[in-house]
């Protein structure tokens, strides 16, 4: 029998794998062959490459935000401007990848699930550009939050359906599009969204992200003729993190820094910061760290960003925590917000309060260190979205 | 237990009635009344399944249950706590445990096989767990003398069927429809002949179930396989009913599914066996 224990089939450490239902398993194995043959395939990577240029807009900036870096008087912080891509965040590096493999495979009708929001509308819009029909489940609570990407969805053509089970958020939405797939294999592909589920999406999704890194070493070496001390990444499922960490991983001198969800507080709950209150579990089709109780529930989380709103991590992260060539921290809600109106005001730009989270860390940590020294921070999505949350929390108050 | 039952039932000419009950259904003080009385109408084997929070292979009506469970409090050492219990209370219905990886997971694989050997499991399904992926599992399942379960689907590619046939030391499982669990008015077509070339693939005992629900579909499937699985029917007649309303919808209905299957000498041929 094929066994999974081979290290090209979906493991990092002893994290990942393939925890699916039978029914999945053909169309599982029938994408690990279609991903594995366009590694022999340059016509493919041409096509996306052209699109990432003309269609995307990338690269993207790495843009030196200097007031920012003066006010807090530490170290010069970089953000490496995914909010400037089309759409808005770097979610259409992976549906592009995707939705090109999924033509290829002669699949008709794309479904995919959505937090934010920004992962449905990267969907929607690369549906429209390639001509394939879309379905978007997105959890009723995140409807409310992110109104408007539900509006941008159905002007791109997209059906959106509302996942009214669990917790209505992310995760529940990641629940009905596993059953669609399981009931509809035959002519739909599932893009999922981050580098989360079955083997091969966490590494195939890592593929399609990891141009953000590559992009950000060349750049800040052009930039600032060194590499940066260090890189923060928010992290939901990850993938906007995993895809600039990519392009540093291997040296050993850049300290990489992951930020999750804290939330209204660490209690169980009231948070989505699977390093803190997590522990090793399998969701979602691979083992990773998971926010469970003690007897394997998976428990509600909370974050003012639906986008980090979610109760496990890519199986990639947690082998990076296992083996310590990540730190991972959490930043709450109220940091977040002020991260985000101090970006704002300082700078300009308007971040997603996903990208807020990692903004936050650096301005944390951006005092302790030198002026010489160098944070890049991956600002994933633009906060344009997030702008009717924020004037009802306003106007609430 | 789980291969002994189908084998000596297939040796009589007669397909095992297999009805799915979620523990904690009404509540976890009342799924043993259920368990009886699913016993008493003629089940042959029971599938218990084990609420999860995010039951990715389940329709709607065993969402609610799973929900409606996990509200309730129960947990996977109450539901075997809760067998040990009718266990000794007499109950000698074999019964396969239905669940998602993550509880088994959390539990600790060698502690859950002990455990659940010890208050008279027979066997386990796990829905979201390949043979592939379960090396350890087996091992565990194994070293407690616990059966095991896996699933073949209309998906499975054929150079997988011995591996899956040779992991299922209690049965294999036809999933007869891709798609979640729930009942259908229609059932898969050509499905006796898909079980009867499915059949002739493997050594182990073979089960169908997902979407059977009616006496009619019972009859069709006679013989077919050595046993039929009424879930998501039986689910529904029992929603939201007290326990007593409960009780008696489950034995109406799962003696109606049983019909068919005492007939079966009668008017149905049988399936030719390998």
């Amino acid at each position: 029998m094929q066994t999974l224990t081979d290290p090209n089939q979906g493991f990092f450490g002893r994290f990942g794998g393939q925890y699916i239902p039978e029914t999945l398993m053909a169309p599982v194995q029938e994408l690990v062959a279609a991903w594995q043959a366009l590694g022999h395939d340059p016509s493919f990577q041409t096509e996306l490459d052209q699109l990432l240029t003309h269609y995307v807009g990338r690269p993207t900036p790495l843009y030196e935000a200097r007031s920012i870096s003066q006010k807090l008087g530490g170290a010069r912080i970089f953000l490496k401007r995914e909010d400037l891509t089309h759409t808005g965040a770097h979610k259409i590096n992976n549906t592009l990848g995707q939705a090109l493999l999924a033509k290829r495979m002669g699949k008709t009708r794309i479904i995919a699930e959505t937090g934010a929001g920004q992962h449905g509308v990267a969907s929607a819009t690369v549906c429209a550009l390639l001509g394939l029909k879309c379905r978007v489940y997105m959890g009723a609570v995140d409807m409310e939050r992110q109104a408007l990407n539900v509006y941008r969805m159905r002007l791109l053509g997209a059906e959106v359906v509302s996942v009214d089970s669990g917790s209505a958020t992310l995760k529940d939405a990641v629940n009905e599009a596993m059953r669609d797939w399981v009931g509809n294999v035959e002519d739909t592909f599932y893009i999922l969204g981050s580098v989360l589920g079955p083997h091969p999406y966490p590494a195939m999704v890592a593929g399609f992200q990891a141009v953000i890194g590559k992009e950000a070493r060349a750049q800040i070496l052009e930039q600032a003729g060194r590499l940066p001390d260090e890189v923060i990444a928010c992290v939901g499922g990850g993938s906007n993190a995993i895809g600039i960490f990519r392009g540093f991983l291997d040296d050993e001198n850049v300290a990489l820094t992951g930020v999750e969800a804290g939330g209204k507080s660490l209690k169980p709950g009231e948070h989505a910061a699977r390093f803190s209150g997590g522990s090793p579990g399998v969701l979602h089709g691979s083992e990773t760290y998971v926010l469970q109780n003690e007897d394997g529930q998976v428990q509600e989380t909370h974050s003012v960003s639906a986008g980090l709103d979610y109760p496990a991590v890519g199986p990639e992260h947690a082998h990076l925590q296992d083996i310590g060539r990540v730190a991972y921290t959490s930043i709450g809600d109220e940091e977040a917000l002020l991260a985000f109106h101090t970006l704002a005001r300082s700078e300009g730009i308007l971040p997603a309060l996903e990208s807020s989270h990692a903004l936050a860390q650096a301005f944390k940590r951006a005092p302790q260190l030198s002026p010489e020294q160098i944070l890049i921070v991956n600002l994933s999505g633009r906060g344009d979205k997030d702008v009717h949350q924020l004037y009802q929390k306003e106007i609430q108050a | 237990m789980i291969r002994q039952t189908l084998e000596t039932l297939r040796s009589q000419g007669r397909s095992a009635l297999i009805p799915y009950l979620t523990a904690g259904v009404p509540d976890l003080t009342e799924t043993p009344a259920l368990l009886r009385a699913l016993a008493e109408a003629g089940a042959d084997i029971i599938e218990l399944g084990v609420p999860f929070s995010d039951p990715v292979a389940d329709g709607p009506v065993i969402q609610r249950a799973s929900e409606h469970a996990l509200s309730q409090g129960v947990t996977l050492p109450k539901i075997l706590e809760m067998v040990a219990q009718v266990r000794a209370d007499g109950l000698s219905t074999p019964i396969i445990l239905f669940t998602y990886y993550n509880p088994v997971y959390r539990f600790g694989l060698e502690a859950f096989a002990q455990q659940a050997k010890q208050a008279g499991i027979s066997g386990v399904l796990v829905v979201d767990l390949l043979p592939e992926a379960a090396v350890k599992y087996r091992q565990a399942m194994q070293n407690a003398g616990l059966e095991t379960v896996f699933l073949v689907a209309p998906t499975t590619a054929p150079e997988r069927l011995p591996g899956i046939d040779e992991a299922s030391t209690g049965c294999v499982y036809y999933v007869s429809r891709t798609g979640v669990t729930g009942a259908r008015s229609e059932m898969a077509s050509n499905l006796r002949e898909d079980l009867s070339a499915l059949k002739s693939k493997l050594t182990s005992p073979l089960i169908v179930g997902f979407g059977i629900s009616s006496p009619e579909h019972v009859a069709n499937l006679a013989g077919a396989a050595d046993g039929i699985v009424v879930g998501s029917a039986l689910m529904a007649a029992v929603e939201n009913q007290p326990a007593e309303q409960a009780i008696q919808a489950a034995s109406t209905l799962i003696s109606a599914l049983k019909q068919p299957l005492l007939d079966l000498n009668n008017t149905q041929p049988l399936a030719t066996s390998h």
